[in-house]
């Protein structure tokens, strides 16, 4: 148990660095083909104004995912990290620089006819703000219908009536209630739960949500992730869940991936990635957020350092300036995701020397660094840690 | 009256009071338009304490804290209670509902020092820095020159974790995180014994959040100010406050030391708020939420506000408003707004009746 992060000496019982979780939710998923894929997807927006030319924010690099049927993926990190450009690219709204996005493994090129449409609607976003994202002066009904006709053009009278009801009935609001009403009518919770139905009637096997309970009420908020949570289940969509909130990943989705500086640094089962975070960002995330259990409890969490500069983001890697852990080698090498076992990976060269599960494009003649007591474990465990 | 703080560290030791909030009323508008934004709130806050506000949005956090300070922006009207502040060393407390307006404008900033909801933003673009911090200051200590307005616009900067080299910085050249503290900084610049926070870190990034909360703390600790801290997020004031009152509606419906709250919830409401957090720690549970929307305040029904939402609602919850008072169980320096702690009453749900 000397392997653990030291973040939570305190805790009450030990999570099983491979739970149930953890053992079905990779193998499994990786045997069919997922959805909606992203393969080193790169986004750079040209920088304006005086000084600026050729220059470029560096919002996503290289960012890999797959997004299976009926499984929650949560991307989680930092503000500026790039979140909501990888969802935007995902969902056509941005052209991507480099890479490329596969839909069931091929490849989406058009920017225009049929099959972009067709893409389209299998890959519908949800947004932050509800309050902006309906049209105030459209009835919900209104807003239904126009969402209902771009897929099933016929649709009239008591079918349309059925679809509209439908469609109510599985964002849990009451037809009758609800379907005449202005969105100045609504609460906040209800008019997300109308933009959800919205999404919906396209019939899609993909939501993007991006921060989609960040603007609602606390008390609100676990009602539009159970309903989510219900749509992954009995219609088998595949979601990708953005959030600045690593408790709510850890409660909604299977797998988590963590953003620092447009790239992802760490990926595994939600479990596995909050309550035993392996890369030193996710382990800084971790250690911030608040937590009532920690009451009265004085701790360092050295949280500090400032957001990286995009434009001219750090050399090696992008944390290095903020990492107490950071060698030679982090200041030089971009550190790759690397298994270490459980189907979790890590960008942090404080892996590379772990023969077992680890990888051996360890750097030559650069210092690595050491993440002692911090490290997560690496499986299959190497059998002298066991011993210890 | 001094709260007995169970569980919590002994450098929480709340002295006597500094601001008392007595039956405070608050309404938006006039005649027909009117509504009734703050119903009556009883609230006192300690010497050296952190007192936690919390509850959904539009329960009236901003409201109770801009009337009790007088900076209510129309069409608000104060139509009712006092405000009470102590100025210390044993002198008589005034009524600040009352005071003078120029007697006010020397002791805002002074005494009390407010960072408003989304003040980051209002950081003027056009001027940098050190020029904001010490035309601040020198609005209060005109007799000070410039070097010395300057060497304390350094020193405040120092004081947040900014370097002071930053008094030469304009608002846009600094991260969100940092404009926040600029304001803490210059909250702090007159050393007030009060100062208020009306969601400071809400816009932020959690580990942000984290370097700001822990500068607030450390701050409070080293010079002794007493903090109203307001936010929607429960389990960060659990972790940071004191004491918490939890408002609903125009109201406080539970008001007690924040390990109490987090352990022993005696209000449905406060109960279904910590309920509506998932934990990032421990054992995953299933979570709830709370049932409705929030209410509006142009329709509140009679009784208690919380009823048509509450799953323990009896029949005196539809006709009665339950005023603040003590709990079923008579802990001292707890108060809670809910019929099922009357005594008449005849149970209290047994997850509402932790002991111990
Ligand atoms: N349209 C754009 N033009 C130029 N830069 C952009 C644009 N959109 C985003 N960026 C920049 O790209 C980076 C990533 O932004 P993005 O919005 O994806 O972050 P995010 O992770 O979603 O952040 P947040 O959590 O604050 O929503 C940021 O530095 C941002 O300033
Ligand atoms: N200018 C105004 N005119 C009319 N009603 C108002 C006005 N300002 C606030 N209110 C009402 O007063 C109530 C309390 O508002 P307040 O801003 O104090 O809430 P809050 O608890 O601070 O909310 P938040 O968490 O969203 O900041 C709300 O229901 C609001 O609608
Ligand atoms: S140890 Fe090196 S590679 Fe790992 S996070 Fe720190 S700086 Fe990056
Ligand atoms: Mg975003
Ligand atoms: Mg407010």
């Amino acid at each position: 148990m000397n392997d653990e992060p030291a973040i939570r000496a305190d805790s009450p019982e030990p999570v099983p660095a491979l739970d149930a979780r953890g053992l079905d939710a990779d193998p499994a998923a990786s045997r069919e083909l997922p959805v909606l894929a992203a393969v080193g997807l790169t986004k750079h927006f040209p920088v304006g104004g005086v000084g600026g030319r050729g220059a470029v924010v560096h919002a996503v690099d290289d960012v890999d995912l797959e997004l299976y049927a009926g499984q929650v993926l949560a991307l989680v990190g930092e503000s500026g990290s790039g979140k909501s450009t990888v969802a935007r690219l995902l969902s056509r709204l941005y052209v991507q620089t480099g890479g490329q996005v596969l839909l069931h493994g091929a490849p989406v090129t058009a920017a225009r006819g049929r099959a972009f449409r067709a893409y389209c609607l299998s890959a519908q976003m949800i947004f932050q703000d509800p309050f902006a994202s309906l049209n105030p002066v459209h009835r919900v009904r209104y807003v239904l219908t126009r969402a209902l006709r771009i897929h099933h053009h016929r649709l009239r009278g008591a079918d349309l009536e059925a679809a509209l009801r439908g469609l109510l009935e599985r964002v849990q609001l009451n037809p009758e209630r609800f379907i005449d009403c202005f969105p100045h009518e609504l609460s906040g919770g209800q008019r997300q739960r109308v933009a959800i139905a919205r999404a919906l009637a396209a019939d899609p096997e993909v939501l993007l949500a991006d921060e989609p309970i960040s603007m609602l009420d606390v008390s609100i908020r676990i009602g539009i992730l159970n309903l989510l949570k219900d749509l992954r289940d009995r219609l088998g969509i595949a979601i990708l869940y953005i959030t600045h909130d690593i408790a709510s990943a850890r409660y909604f989705a299977d797998r988590t991936f963590v953003m620092y500086a447009g790239r992802i640094v760490e990926t595994g089962d939600s479990e596995s990635v909050t309550q035993r975070p392996a890369h030193p960002y996710t382990q800084l995330l971790v250690r911030s957020a608040p937590d009532p259990e920690y009451l009265g409890v004085q701790r360092e969490t050295g949280a500090g350092g400032e957001p990286p500069n995009m434009v001219r983001p750090p050399a090696g890697c992008r944390f290095h300036p903020r990492c107490p852990f950071a060698a030679e080698a982090c200041r030089v090498l971009t550190p790759v995701l690397m298994p270490i076992g459980g189907g979790r990976e890590v960008a942090c060269w404080g892996y590379a020397t772990r023969d077992a599960g680890g990888v051996d494009n360890r750097p030559s003649g650069l210092a690595l660094p050491n993440l002692g007591a911090a490290a997560a474990a690496v499986h299959p465990v190497d059998p002298s840690e066991v011993s210890q | 009256m001094t709260l007995p703080m169970i569980g919590a560290p002994a450098a929480r030791t709340t002295g006597s009071p500094v601001l008392e909030i007595r039956n405070l009323v608050v309404d938006y508008g006039y005649g027909d338009d009117r509504v009734r934004a703050l119903r009556g709130v009883d609230l006192t806050l300690h010497e050296g304490e952190v007192l936690g506000l919390a509850g959904e949005s539009g329960c009236g956090k901003s409201t109770l804290v801009y009337a009790a300070t007088r900076l209510l922006p129309p069409p608000g009207l104060i139509s009712g209670g006092q405000v009470l502040y102590y100025p210390g060393d044993g002198a008589e407390p005034v009524d600040i509902i009352r005071q003078p307006e120029r007697e006010l404008r020397a002791a805002r900033w002074r005494d009390i020092a407010i960072v408003f909801q989304g003040a980051m933003n209002s950081l003027n673009p056009v001027f940098r820095i050190g020029r904001q911090l010490t035309d601040t200051i020198a609005a209060h200590r005109p007799e000070w020159s410039r070097t010395e307005l300057d060497g304390r616009a350094r020193e405040l900067l120092t004081m947040v974790g900014i370097s002071p080299e930053r008094v030469r910085s304009y608002p846009h050249q600094l991260s969100g995180g940092m404009r926040q503290r600029v304001m803490i900084a210059m909250a702090l610049a007159l050393e007030p014994r009060v100062l208020i926070m009306d969601e400071p870190t809400t816009a932020l990034d959690v580990v942000m959040q984290r370097q700001i909360v822990e500068q607030i703390v450390e701050l409070r600790e080293r010079l002794g100010f007493s903090v109203i801290f307001i936010t929607h997020d429960v389990s960060l004031l659990i972790e940071i406050a004191d004491r918490i009152a939890i408002m609903y509606a125009g109201e406080i419906v539970e008001d007690a030391s924040a390990d109490e709250v987090y352990r022993r919830p005696r209000h449905p409401y406060s109960r279904g708020l910590l309920r509506s957090f998932p934990p990032l720690h421990g054992p995953r549970r299933e979570l709830e939420g709370i049932p409705g929307a929030p209410p509006d305040f142009r329709h509140l029904p009679t009784g208690c506000p919380f009823a048509p939402r509450c799953r323990y609602a009896f029949e005196p919850c539809r006709e009665l408003d339950p005023g603040l008072g003590e709990t079923r169980f008579v802990e001292s320096g707890r108060r809670v707004a809910c019929h099922l702690h009357d005594q008449r009453a005849d149970l209290v749900p047994a997850e509402l009746a932790v002991r111990g």
